[in-house]
């Protein structure tokens, strides 16, 4: 953006990056998009796919709060996303019936409330420390939680957990949220609130201390700042968001169980927004889409589909530690500069042996799971639509061949690509300089 | 009355780090309004005294008091909330921050902004002006969108010299703010503490005599955590001990 603003002051910034304008379009468009989807994509299938990719977005960005705002690593984030789930539909067989007091569309509040209320509570705690202490503070209460579960059957509903009926309070305006389409869009009206209501918070005072905090909690102090009250409440909050994205999900499946608050979904959620990128306010966003969407892909067509998690995130941590978002936002500066048609072919060059090796590594899981878990089924077995013999070891040979070519040609062609972004940054900087 | 009372008075400080005494008792009172330079060779403890005076440290004796009243042991924001603040030796700024948001954290607990976290920080006004003023004095306005990380040495020591007064305190510590700068860098750095301490309580730890005698009203000799003299430039320059125990051996 221009470094000038209106008033002709040379060199006083804009206030921030993109201006008023740029930022109401975006959420304009976010709007929009929100409010199509579900005509563009109408099966039953793409619509609950949606709203969990809405809720999961909810819960990534609150605990994105903490990690990449904060600058907390917490292993228990999924203890606000169960209880505020709980509670909810608690609240909603409470005031089941005829005369209840209140329409579906304010129960993710009770979620969001429950998640403050326990985010306080253990945020009090947990917050005294920072770093690896604070990290294994969080796993504890994680593990409290999550045990307590199973002992308070009352509150939890033991295995089975605690279920109702959504439809079963006060309609307003006969919306019964008997189809999922309603559901929907009384979920993509919570995300849209919670997405701009996290935004808003990155914007204010309190954000950028936040930031600060994360950056170098020891200077913080001598600038005013109480650095354990900062992240008390960035805790706090994160659990209110995250609370709320509980209450939606409960709503949304009618029925909560123990292990919406397991260390699965704690650990999904560091997951999704790591690969999304924690530098990035879009990062979460993208992660939760990209996590929920491979999620009910891959766990149709193979069974050890959370194996290959395991190695998108490792493959994440070790060549894109900035996330997906890290990624684009490298980009920007070449697009801007009309640089981008420069790097382009270098990175289809470098994605084609990746995903060589990927067909490499995905093939040897493939055989490893059917010799091991399909034992039944006999050594024949399909991968790519070609059948073979699992036990040969041709078809282990060409597996090798593939992940071991495919790597070393990713390598290579991985480091022309570095050059050549390298390359192209330079010009776009130039270029930007000598105008 | 406290506001009659010197901005900062030690007394019978000390601080030891395990059986190592590093601060030895030391009895110091700079008045309100008075440049006041440290000098002392390395690892005499200049540093630890201002860890002990900004709650870095807590003194294992004696005690601190600012304008009468007992900050020893107070953490860091209670003592920089009462009107102290303070820069380091280490540059300590937050790397992935814009120069500009640096400042603009800075400022914000001063003008009263605290943990808001309903109001737009781009809407403050103040805060945009007093972080344009401060960025404007340490020369930094055209780097301002540049994550503080990737600033050269001078602009991280000026960022640092810019933390530390965006506050407005009135009390100032600072911990040598010319070291590793030019001679053209040390003269206008020189110029700027002149400048933003005017009707403020200045304490520096400073190794370059040139500065020191330039600004300092009073000077304070320590050596092995004690205070060997505490005068006037010119008759610290006439001490006979001083002579012997730094400038002699270090600077003459
Ligand atoms: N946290 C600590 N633990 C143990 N020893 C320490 C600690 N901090 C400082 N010291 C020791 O105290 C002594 C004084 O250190 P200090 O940094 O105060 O010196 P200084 O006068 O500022 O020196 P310089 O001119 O080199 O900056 C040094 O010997 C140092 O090793
Ligand atoms: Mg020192």
């Amino acid at each position: 953006m221009s470094k000038t603003t209106q008033n002709g002051a040379p060199g006083r910034p804009s206030g921030q990056g993109s201006g008023l304008v740029a930022t109401a379009a975006i959420w304009i468009a976010v709007a929009v998009v929100l409010a199509v989807l579900p005509q563009v994509f109408s099966s039953g299938l793409a619509i609950s796919t949606m709203c969990l990719m809405e809720i999961m977005i909810i819960f990534a960005l609150s605990y994105n709060m903490l990690l990449g705002q904060t600058g907390l690593l917490s292993f228990g984030h999924a203890v606000f996303f169960g209880l505020g789930g709980y509670l909810t539909a608690h609240a909603m067989n409470a005031a089941r019936g005829e005369h209840a007091p209140l329409p579906l569309e304010v129960f993710p509040l009770v979620g969001g409330a429950t998640g403050l209320v326990f985010g306080i509570l253990f945020g009090a705690v947990a917050t005294r420390r920072s770093g690896t202490a604070f990290a294994m503070i969080t796993l504890g209460i994680a593990e409290l939680v999550s045990s307590s579960a199973l002992i308070l059957r009352h509150a939890f509903g033991g295995e089975e957990g605690v279920a109702f009926d959504r439809t079963r309070v006060l309609h307003l305006f006969g919306i019964s949220f008997g189809p999922q389409e309603q559901v929907y869009y009384l979920i993509a009206g919570w995300c849209f609130l919670s997405m701009g209501g996290m935004y808003a918070i990155t914007r204010t005072p309190f954000g950028r201390i936040c930031n600060a905090v994360r950056d170098n909690p020891d200077r913080t102090g001598f600038i005013g700042y109480n650095t354990t009250t900062v992240r008390f409440l960035a805790f706090s909050m994160a659990g209110l968001f995250a609370g709320i994205a509980g209450g939606l999900a409960a709503l949304n499946f009618e029925i909560v169980t123990s292990s919406a608050m397991g260390a699965a979904q704690s650990g999904t959620v560091v997951l999704m927004t790591f690969i999304g990128g924690v530098g990035n306010f879009a990062g979460p966003i993208i992660g939760a889409i990209l996590v929920t969407y491979l999620q009910v892909m891959l766990s149709d067509i193979t069974g050890a589909w959370q194996l290959y998690f395991g190695l998108l995130f490792m493959g994440m941590v070790m060549f894109a530690p900035t996330g997906i978002a890290g990624l684009l936002a490298m980009q920007m500066p070449l697009v801007r500069a009309g640089q981008f048609h420069r790097v382009l072919p270098w990175y289809v060059l470098a994605l084609v042996p990746g995903l060589i090796a990927i067909t490499g590594v995905s093939m040897m899981v493939e055989m490893c799971f059917h010799l091991t878990v399909n034992t039944a089924d006999g050594p024949q077995m399909s991968f790519a639509h070609v059948a073979f013999d699992a036990n040969s070891p041709l078809a282990w040979a060409v597996a090798a061949v593939l992940l071991a070519g495919g790597f070393w040609l990713f390598r290579r062609a991985g480091r022309k690509a570095l050059d050549a972004y390298g390359s192209a940054l330079e010009k776009a900087r130039s270029g930007r300089a000598g105008r | 009355m406290t506001s009659s009372a010197p901005a900062l008075v030690l007394s019978g400080l000390r601080k030891s780090f395990g059986s190592l005494e590093i601060i030895r008792g030391v009895d110091l009172a700079v008045p309100t309004g008075e440049r006041h330079a440290i000098i002392g060779p390395n690892g005499a403890g200049k540093s630890t005294l201002f860890h002990l005076i900004s709650g870095h440290y807590r003194p294992s004796a004696g005690s601190v008091r600012m304008r009468g009243e007992e900050i020893g042991g107070m953490a860091p924001q209670l003592i920089n909330r009462r009107g102290l603040s303070r820069s380091f030796q280490i540059t300590n700024v937050f790397p992935r921050l814009s120069v500009w948001e640096n400042v603009r954290c800075a400022t914000l607990w001063a003008l009263g902004y605290r943990y808001s976290f309903w109001r737009s920080v781009d809407r403050l006004a103040d805060a945009r002006d007093r972080t344009e003023q401060i960025l404007t004095e340490i020369n930094l306005l055209d780097r301002w969108d540049m994550p503080a990380g990737l600033l050269t040495y001078a602009e991280q020591r000026a960022l640092e010299i810019g933390l530390t007064i965006a506050g407005n305190a009135d009390i100032l510590l600072l911990d040598e703010p010319t070291a590793g700068m030019s001679h053209a860098e040390t003269d206008r750095m020189v110029e700027l503490i002149r400048q933003v301490t005017e009707g403020r309580t200045l304490v520096m730890i400073e190794h370059d005599m040139g500065v020191v005698f330039d600004l300092a009203d009073r000077i304070s000799v320590l050596v092995y955590g004690e205070v060997i003299a505490s005068d006037t430039p010119k008759r610290i320059k006439a001490n006979a001990a001083v002579q012997q125990a730094y400038l002699g051996t270090e600077v003459a």
